[in-house]
């Protein structure tokens, strides 16, 4: 199996005695668009939490490429950086555009990559908003900084965790666009974690129902929204209430 | 006029000890902050009370204890090793300015530090930091807390007179330190001359902070 990059077996993640995630298996391809859906406080953000190994599970095994990751055994470094995540909250630092974009080349030592830095802004569509102090912009344009910064590292993998959440439909359509270029052209895996299933239909080729931190169901996108086995996912993407 | 030498020498002294505290202050200071507000561990709770309580030590407290550490009969006075200073010297007054000034740069900078969105140290990680690029980023977010903990660990040592004249002794072309000669003036009844230390101390404080704002940069204006 080559094409797996990432495979969860038994993962759990506890927190202060409650169990918030619950996962058995879960394997995600390369080069897929992978959407988890699900209400909030279903376990989505920890899960992006733990495939970008900034936490490490309480119990259980995370494989990624050909190395794992478990309680009591950290993600070496090098590994670790070719996973990383845009967060919902475009968390910049109080610097210029440049400054942020090109800080994570910056932690990596990769420095002199002004082309790269460019290319990377013209592609989020803020060129010109070089030299702008990062705290100015709009809630839109820091999340296209972020985005920026996240995509100039060219990554192997990339974690979108509710991206589009605060923004206005312009900036929803620009990002999703991006983000599905990133996986065309450049074979960007994408694992991308909203509760906005209409998001999911739009971009993902499949999709998993996260509920209560376990996973109901995972199928490609069409048998998800139109045939799905478990009825919570049914309920789920008719935008009923599944609690 | 004649005094010009003397004044000078009282002026380069000053900055000398109060300088080098505050760089061991700093040394000290900001990394202890920095894991003070940033991770979690047993007794951390005990340790800023500690932390506190030493950003209020009177400085004739902190003299005192210093002085009883390094007299000849003292626990460190009695070793004679190189690296100890012994009182009535420099090397003692940079000791208690040292202790007065440390907890106020760890205290302000783990304030600081701890204001810093947590959001942000997940971020920077996200992005490949190690632990220890994650502080500095962290430390440079909050730097304008940072650099007021270094210039308030700055004012509180520059200006302070009990400490300096208990290890120090105010002797002259020795240990004699603007502070100290203020005092030595007004005693003597020399008000003029006394006035005018001050106005070089209060002058010398000015300087010393407008080059510290610079340190803050452009963040400072927005």
């Amino acid at each position: 199996m080559n094409d797996l990059i990432y495979r969860l077996q038994n993962v759990t993640k506890v927190y202060e005695g409650r169990c918030v995630l619950e996962v058995e298996n879960l394997s995600i391809h390369r080069g897929e668009i992978f959407a988890v859906v699900g209400p909030s406080g279903a376990g989505k953000s920890t899960l992006l939490r733990l495939l970008n190994f900034l936490e490490s599970p309480t119990q259980g095994r995370i494989r990624f490429l050909d190395a794992e990751f478990s309680a009591g055994q950290p993600m070496p470094l090098a590994y670790r950086r070719r996973v990383t995540t845009v967060f919902q909250r475009p968390i910049l630092l109080n610097r210029s555009v440049w400054a942020n974009v090109s800080y994570g080349l910056g932690l990596h030592g990769k420095r002199d990559q002004t082309e790269r830095i460019e290319q990377a802004l013209e592609r989020v569509g803020l060129r010109d908003f070089i030299r702008q102090r990062a705290r100015t912009l709009s809630g839109g344009e820091a999340q296209r900084v972020a985005l920026a910064r996240a995509i100039v590292l060219q990554p192997d993998v990339l974690l979108l965790d509710e991206p589009t959440a605060n923004l206005d439909p312009y900036n929803v359509g620009l990002i999703e666009e991006i983000v599905q270029q990133l996986n065309q052209e450049g074979g960007t895996t994408l694992v991308l974690v909203t509760h906005n299933v209409f998001q999911a239909k739009r971009l993902a080729h499949r999709v998993a129902l996260l509920l209560e931190g376990r996973i109901v169901e995972t199928a490609d996108v069409e048998t998800f929204f139109q045939s799905p086995r478990d009825p919570r996912t049914l309920a789920f993407v008719r935008g009923e209430m599944v609690y | 006029m004649t005094l010009d030498p003397a004044l000078f020498e009282i002026v380069a002294l000053s900055l000398r000890v109060s300088g080098t505290a505050l760089l061991f202050s700093t040394l000290i200071g900001i990394p202890l902050g920095a894991a003070l507000g940033l991770s979690r561990f047993f007794g951390r709770r005990m340790v800023i009370a500690l932390l506190y309580t030493g950003m209020g030590f009177p400085p004739v407290v902190v003299g005192l204890f210093v002085y009883l550490m390094l007299s000849r009969s003292g626990p460190l006075g009695q070793l004679n090793a190189p690296l100890i200073p012994s009182l009535f010297t420099p090397g003692a007054m940079i000791v208690a300015q040292t202790i007065i000034s440390f907890p106020l740069v760890a205290g302000f900078t783990m304030a600081a530090v701890m204001g810093v969105d947590p959001q942000l140290r997940l971020q920077v990680r996200a992005l490949g930091a190690t632990n220890w690029q994650t502080t500095l980023a962290i430390l440079t977010e909050a730097r304008i807390g940072v650099v007021v903990s270094v210039i308030a660990g700055f004012g509180s040592i520059i200006s302070e007179v009990g400490a300096v004249m208990m290890v120090g002794g105010n002797i002259e072309h020795s240990t004699r330190v603007l502070t100290t000669a203020i005092v030595l003036e007004t005693r003597k009844g020399n008000f003029d001359l006394a006035m005018a230390i001050g106005v070089v101390l209060l002058g010398i404080s000015f300087l010393t902070n407008v080059a510290m704002l610079r340190l803050q940069g452009r963040t400072f204006d927005e």
